[in-house]
């Protein structure tokens, strides 16, 4: 294909920073989520008994593992392309023949690929207070990476719109980490009183995470095929709008 | 063939100004090209849209042939640019800036790997490759970033401004090289504030203020336009009053040292008869200022004017 080797620099570039940085980008999250393992899943986790027929610490495991999924793939292209634009490192990519698409799926790919990797440390560490016994495999690593697809969207478009460094991290702060603490992570939408349950399901978050719970433990709250669709839905409409913006040059030329 | 074609190229940025006012500039193929201007004059607007980072309003710009609007592709694969600042990535080492370029413009690894080595030698970086870039002084830094212009051998190479703050031993070795490039056949436009750089690198030359290209023709013909030049002279024996000389004015600037304004019909012959003739022994002789750079105040100030 024409444009392979330009894509393939791109991504093996994003793989390169991140693990560079990984006292940044791959320590932390096993980390925090081993403490969220011990505290939540250990030892309060005993205490509270079984959700939807799951122990509490099974039935935390998949929301941490793709609350981390969305985070830090969010979190590498918000970060990456932003500093790309800030040093002015994209002018090299503009100077070149290379097609706004190459660009978008060399920087998606890189946080695709971090989140995917820092979802697998999360489960790593979950292995070693609980067993699981993976339900569905297909389930688990499509939502997997469909997830990580739309948040690395997302992250890309955050990147271009902003205009300073508060503006990358408005978002992942005050939208991103709210959605997915309520989108069914620690508890079941069942649990909620009747109007908070209505808004909850207008999260797509909620959708994700019990896809993810689902292939990984057989639990969900929710319609699977509904979560694909949001998913996907998602994705083309992020990735068409992330095309646009590039097209125009909206935050990257004059 | 033309190595850049612009035909009533306009920019108007979103706050109004009108940086571009519909210019035309035809680069031949194999020139040394100087493209000239004050500062905010539309230089690096016009270099911008020539090298896709800024959308132009309206015209048409063509790099051998190849439109910028309708095939893109080729046209930039045509192109190599070294901006003005330091653009890559400065935790990044030498060779992967110069090695990710190359991948940019889909080239295989083991050609990438060639090039790289090439353009790093020739630029005097190939001890350095491994070196993370922001520990390289301001004169490295420009290096590589023609390094990894060239890395794709563009038939056009636009460098803007290469040897600002670069002190005069490394602007000389760029010079050399740029001249070496443009022997091996690139074409290259270079803009740059130090005047007697076009001057000594640039066959042809354009001059833009306020949006518009107010000069466009060849050195030699821009130079012959000259009608007075200024000199300095260095006298063996101080003087009390400058000397009155019948077609030059000669001004006292220090006992031993007279300014003369020589008008390019009367020539430095009949000056110096008559100073010999005066008894006033001269002990050396310079250019007062750069040639170039009084016509360039001249056609700035009658744009300005008009």
């Amino acid at each position: 294909m024409k444009y392979s080797i330009a894509l393939r620099t791109i991504i093996v570039k994003e793989i390169f920073r991140f693990v560079r940085i990984w006292p940044q980008t791959l320590l932390p999250p096993a980390i925090t989520t081993a403490l969220y393992f011990l505290i939540f899943g250990k030892l309060i986790g005993d205490r509270i008994g079984t959700v939807n027929g799951a122990t509490y610490m099974d039935y935390i495991v998949p929301g941490i593992i793709l609350m981390s999924v969305i985070s830090h793939s969010y979190a590498n292209v918000v970060s990456s392309f932003y500093s790309t634009k800030f040093q002015r490192n994209i002018e090299e990519l503009l100077v070149a023949p290379v097609p706004s698409w190459v660009i978008l799926s060399g920087y998606v790919s890189g946080g695709i690929i971090r989140g995917l990797l820092v979802g697998l440390v999360v489960a790593l560490i979950s292995m070693l207070f609980d067993d699981i016994v993976i339900n569905n495999l297909t389930i688990t690593l499509s939502v997997a990476v469909l997830t990580a697809t739309l948040f690395s969207l997302a992250g890309f478009i955050n990147a271009l719109l902003a205009e300073s460094f508060d503006d990358i991290s408005i978002i992942p702060n005050f939208v991103l980490t709210p959605l997915s603490y309520l989108g069914g992570v620690f508890y079941s939408v069942d649990m909620l009183p009747g109007i908070w349950q209505t808004l909850s399901k207008g999260n797509p978050i909620l959708y994700m995470i019990n896809a993810f719970r689902f292939g990984l433990i057989g639990v969900t709250d929710v319609n699977i095929e509904v979560a694909y669709i949001i998913t996907g839905g998602f994705i083309v409409l992020l990735a068409l709008l992330s095309l646009l913006l590039l097209h125009k040059g909206v935050g990257i030329k004059n | 063939m033309n190595a850049l074609s612009i035909r009533n190229l306009r920019k108007t940025y979103n706050n109004g100004f009108e940086a571009l006012k519909g210019i035309d500039l035809d680069v031949e193929e194999g020139d040394f090209f100087a493209l000239l201007g004050p500062n905010g004059a539309g230089k690096s607007t016009a270099i911008g849209i020539i090298s896709s980072l800024v959308n132009s309003s309206s015209g048409l710009v063509s790099i051998f042939g190849h439109n910028l609007k309708t095939d893109l592709s080729r046209a930039k694969s045509c192109l190599g640019m070294v901006p003005q600042e330091v653009n890559f990535n400065q935790f990044d080492t030498v060779r992967s800036i110069v090695m990710n370029q190359a991948g940019y413009y889909g080239m295989a690894r083991k050609l990438a790997n060639q090039r790289t080595e090439y353009c790093l030698k020739q630029m005097d970086l190939w001890d350095k490759r491994d070196t993370v870039s922001r520990r390289l002084s301001g004169g490295m830094k420009r290096r590589v970033m023609i390094a990894r212009a060239m890395v794709h051998a563009p038939k056009l190479l636009i460098l803007d401004e290469p040897t600002a703050g670069v002190d005069i031993e490394i602007r000389r070795s760029m010079w050399k090289m740029m001249q070496s490039l443009n022997e091996s056949g690139t074409t290259i436009i270079l803009t740059t504030h130090y005047l007697e750089e076009a001057e000594s690198l640039c066959r042809n030359i354009a001059i833009i203020d306020q949006g518009k290209i107010v000069e466009h023709s060849d050195m030699a013909s821009l130079l012959a336009r000259i009608n007075i030049e200024h000199f300095v002279l260095d006298l063996a024996e101080p003087l009390d009053k400058p000397p009155i000389i019948p077609g030059y004015q000669i001004e006292r600037v220090a006992d031993k040292v007279l300014n003369v304004e020589v008008p390019k019909k009367m020539g430095l012959n009949g000056l110096f008869v008559q100073l010999s003739a005066l008894n006033i022994k001269v002990l050396s002789l310079k250019n007062k200022s750069n040639r170039l750079e009084q016509l360039f105040m001249d056609l700035i100030d009658t744009s300005t004017a008009g």
